[in-house]
């Protein structure tokens, strides 16, 4: 029999971190304690608990990290509930990598990049960011501008400050929605934060988070001076079997799963505004 | 009669008694017609058709349309005015945003019935007094309506308009049909027999919902079988357990408020005479409650969501055990 | 060319039975309509233009196992239930379900192949059967089909006294090495003066003219904005009727089935006319039924071609116009929206 990409393989959860209220990372690995396949930043893979539920999540971890992937995944439905209350140890099923990924290794390459998430939409940022870090030669200037509800709810929050933070030759910049106690970083919604800290318009931005945000991010970019053909996102809709057959993540004649998740917006344009 | 239904449509629409008319829209062939929204005359006089293959029953359309601003003109055959009054009764109809216009029915037949009778290449179709004429590729073919009647309008229930705002042509009567012989002959069966004969029809179902979603009488919002974690929503049928239960289940759902319109047999493309399993239901509650038609009114209290003391006991159900 | 006198039909399928499970259109007594049954003595080749399910269901079955789990505490064993499938013969397949396999070959023999569907094609043997009676909903020769020469691993063709066998391919010739005591050689007349009068009908079909050549994915926005839209889906029920008889429709579903003794992992059939098809936990992309009405027919008519060289996702076998309660489908869609592709 060939290999069949719908069979999943063996993961072992070896770590829970909780992240934020709603967010928790899960390390995984196989059952011979390497990693369960390869991927390029921005690929995804599906996790199921049997009987439960198989879904499609970003590879949140950096390929260049030998030993493990990890998944940082927001609570929101049956399977993720379920996930968020495993201990180490648990078992679960993974299958992939699926997608294209960001282009790191071409179009990428050489440029300065201009990373831009909201809430949980660091996690499939976080692989890229780490991976640049890693190969810090290939690129040019790194700036990450990040927010979230609260400061509660960021995301990596404490390797953002004792790695991201301490590294000089990145930039970070947080922001929070609402004013918080213990809190003296910025105030406001990233949009407008990023039209005030007014980048460098020949960046290469990744932009990723909530679908409004995203839109006024974007709009805001424009108005900045930055063209469609800059900026990268990487998109999620329903998936079933993340190989481009089961016939539901299309958008017009592409399929997320197979031909995205990442696309620039450019090519997004000339496909139907239906996600 | 489509001319005096057109006719009817563009007065209501030109003087302003509606907004825009429901009814049937022509299609590539005589017999495939499609419910359609009309807004303007022009749209009425390029499509609209009152012909003997309008079958389609336009009143759970009304759910949506009634919702909408201003008034909808609808025409309702005599069986569609009892799903229209059940649906009023279940607040499921904005009553004041419907103009309804009762139309006569000799029954309405449909292009799969004429292929059955072995009438294939069907390139045009007449109506001459009690017969079809049907032009085909193959010659052209007569056959008589009653011989493509569906068995809802064999066993028509009744030619009277239980609601409407107005009726063209004159009122029929509630028939004394022989609608539950069928029923009559499940129930003379061996449990095994009655068994057999439901697998035989059900293992045909491949879950495709056209039943369900073309009840009137199923108007939930959302389905319990939309419910992924009902165990059964499962969009093929995986085994006979859930074919079977899909239709049962969804029987005892509609169970009191079916009016037994027949559109769930109607649109199988399987063929199951899925209507048997409610008329079963119905002929119960007549037997137990006395007679009731679901939709015959818009007031009554139904026999299965009222209580009376002197309702039958559950005992009824041991003693008919085995029966 | 082979040939078969119609008197031996019966001797042929038990001789090919006696060997490899034969599947066969056969007329259903309850339902008063053909559809596809294992041969076995007795059985009787319908002679209806053609099955209300379509003969996809012998490489995407309705339901299939995909994969089981057994789940023991924190631990979980992965069990693959693939067995290699025997050869099975389907005969009497019409020419557009026949190019319906190879639409659907294009979905899941692409990289990465679907295995299962990939043991179910090999080990297949297509038997078609040219048609003689075209119906008023054919419209397959819109598609460059020619129902009087259908493709297959044997083509048949069958008149009043005699079946007609064309070989094709490799596997078609071990099909007719079942029958081969049976089966004399012949001339081509007798098919070709069938062919002959079979393409002149077709002509006089009331689709003959229909075409779906302005679509394709350079016109994919255009058609997508069309406004036409909306009055075309207004009355759409959103059941799956069009999609579960259409023989190119293969988008499925994978749910998780607790059997008790652990969980099988199955796929199934599913509709993108269901309101649930691509519903997530954060919202849904086509909330209304224009949406998701919009979605068959573009998949169909846009997506397909634009994905697959031109090829159309469909095969025009005119189920759809039979099945839909409403009697909407794929010819009045792609007409009415003719005008939207200038």
């Amino acid at each position: 029999m060939n290999a069949e990409t719908l069979i999943p393989k063996i993961g072992v959860v070896t770590d829970i971190r909780i992240d934020t209220p709603d967010i928790k990372t899960f390390r995984v690995v196989g059952l011979d304690g390497k990693k369960v396949f390869e991927h390029i930043p921005g690929q995804c893979a599906m996790l199921s608990i049997p009987g439960v539920g198989e879904a499609m999540f970003s590879i949140t971890s950096s390929p260049t990290l030998e030993e493990y992937m990890e998944f940082s995944i927001k609570k929101c439905g049956c399977l993720t509930s379920w996930l968020h209350a495993m201990d180490v140890g648990q078992q679960i099923t993974i299958r992939g990598p699926y997608g294209n990924g960001f282009p790191v290794d071409t179009d990428f390459k050489g440029k300065d990049l201009l990373f831009v998430a909201g809430g949980v939409g660091l996690a499939p940022l976080h692989s890229v960011i780490n991976y640049c870090r890693a190969k810090r030669a290939d690129y040019g200037r790194i700036r990450i501008v990040y927010g979230s509800r609260s400061k509660d709810d960021l995301l990596d929050y404490q390797e953002i400050l004792n790695e991201w933070m301490a590294d000089p030759g990145i930039e970070v910049n947080l922001t929070i929605d609402r004013e918080q106690e213990g809190w003296d970083g910025h105030v406001g919604f990233v949009p407008n934060f990023v039209k005030e800290l007014n980048p460098d318009t020949g960046m290469t931005v990744v932009l990723c988070g909530p679908p409004v945000m995203i839109k006024f991010t974007l709009q805001g970019l424009k108005e900045l001076g930055f063209q469609e053909t800059q900026v990268y996102t990487t998109m999620e809709l329903r998936m079933k079997c993340g190989v481009g057959k089961c016939g539901r993540c299309n958008i017009g004649s592409k399929y997320v799963c197979k031909d995205g998740p990442v696309f620039r917006f450019d090519q997004l344009d000339e496909l139907p505004n239906e996600y | 009669m489509q001319e005096v239904i057109i006719a009817k449509a563009k007065e209501l629409l030109e003087n302003s008694t509606v907004n825009r008319v429901l009814g049937w829209k022509a299609g590539e062939f005589v017999y495939d017609v499609t419910p359609a929204v009309f807004e303007t005359v022009e749209e009425l006089e390029n499509g609209f058709v009152a012909n003997d293959f309008c079958g389609n029953n336009l009143s759970k359309y009304l759910i949506k349309e009634s919702r909408k601003p201003g008034k909808v003109l609808v025409f309702l055959k005599p069986c569609d005015t009892y799903s229209f009054n059940q649906l009023i009764k279940e607040h499921r109809i904005v009553r004041e945003n419907v103009y309804a216009v009762g139309i006569p029915c000799d029954g309405k037949t449909d292009g799969e019935a004429l292929k059955a009778k072995g009438i294939k290449g069907i390139l045009g179709i007449s109506s001459d007094g009690d017969n079809f004429v049907v032009e085909t590729l193959y010659g052209n073919e007569t056959v008589a309506k009653k011989d493509v009647l569906p068995e809802r309008c064999i066993n028509c229930k009744s030619k009277k308009h239980v609601a409407y705002d107005e009726l063209i042509g004159e009122e029929g009567e509630v028939l004394d049909s022989h609608r539950f012989d069928m029923v009559a002959k499940l129930e003379a069966m061996t449990p095994d027999e009655r068994f057999e004969f439901w697998r035989g029809e059900l293992s045909r179902c491949i879950r495709c919902n056209a039943c369900r979603n073309v009840c009137p009488a199923c108007s939930c919002e959302k389905c319990v079988f939309d419910n992924d974690a009902s165990g059964i929503a499962q969009k093929a049928a995986a085994d006979s357990f859930e074919e079977n239960m899909f239709h049962i289940i969804r029987a005892f759902h509609v169970a009191g408020r079916c009016t037994d319109c027949g559109e769930c047999s109607r649109v199988c493309p399987q063929n199951i005479p899925l209507h048997l399993l409610n008329r079963k239901f119905i002929k119960d509650i007549d037997t137990f409650y006395g007679d009731y038609q679901a939709g015959a009114d818009t007031e009554s209290r139904a026999p299965l969501t009222n209580y009376t003391t002197g309702d039958v006991e559950p005992s009824i159900v041991y003693e008919r055990e085995g029966n | 060319m082979l040939k078969l006198s119609l008197a031996k039909l019966d001797d042929l399928f038990a001789a090919v039975a006696a060997e490899r499970v034969l599947y066969l259109p056969v007329d259903d007594a309850s339902s008063g309509q053909a559809k596809y049954q294992r041969w076995t003595e007795g059985a009787k080749l319908s002679r209806a233009l053609n099955t209300v399910r379509s003969a996809k269901d012998f490489f995407f079955p309705q339901t299939e196992n995909l994969v089981g789990f057994k789940m023991k505490g924190k631990e979980i064993e992965i069990i693959d239930p693939r067995t290699e499938h025997d050869d099975f013969v389907i005969f009497g397949v019409r020419a557009c379900d026949a190019r319906s396999f190879t639409i659907l070959d294009k979905v899941f023999l692409a990289d990465p192949v679907d295995s299962y569907y990939q043991s179910r094609r090999e080990h297949g043997i297509v038997v078609t059967m040219a048609c003689t009676r075209p119906e008023e909903t054919c419209f397959c020769t819109s598609f460059g089909i020619d129902p009087t020469h259908p493709e297959g691993d044997v083509s048949c063709w069958m008149d009043e006294e005699n079946l007609y066998l064309s070989v094709n391919t490799e596997k078609g010739q071990a099909f007719a090495d079942l029958a081969k005591d049976l089966l004399e050689e012949c001339g081509e007349e007798a098919v070709t003066a069938q062919q002959e009068a079979v393409s002149a009908l077709m002509k006089k079909l009331p689709l003959a003219k229909f075409s779906t050549k302005s679509y394709g994915g350079d016109v994919l926005m255009k058609v997508f904005d069309s406004p036409k839209w909306a009055d075309l889906s207004e009355s759409c029920l959103g059941c799956g009727t069009c999609t579960f008889v259409c023989p190119t429709c293969q988008c499925y579903d994978i749910r998780d089935f607790d059997t008790g003794n652990g969980i099988t992992r199955f796929r199934c059939w599913d509709s993108c006319m269901y309101s649930d098809f691509t519903r997530m936990a954060s919202g849904n992309p086509r909330l209304t039924q224009l949406e998701r009405f919009r979605q068959r027919f573009m998949h169909k008519l846009v997506y397909f071609p634009a994905n697959n060289n031109g090829e159309y996702g469909c095969v025009g076998c005119g189920r759809c116009l039979s099945k839909c309660p409403i009697s909407m489908n794929i010819v009045k869609v792609a007409k009415t929206l003719e005008g939207d592709t200038k």
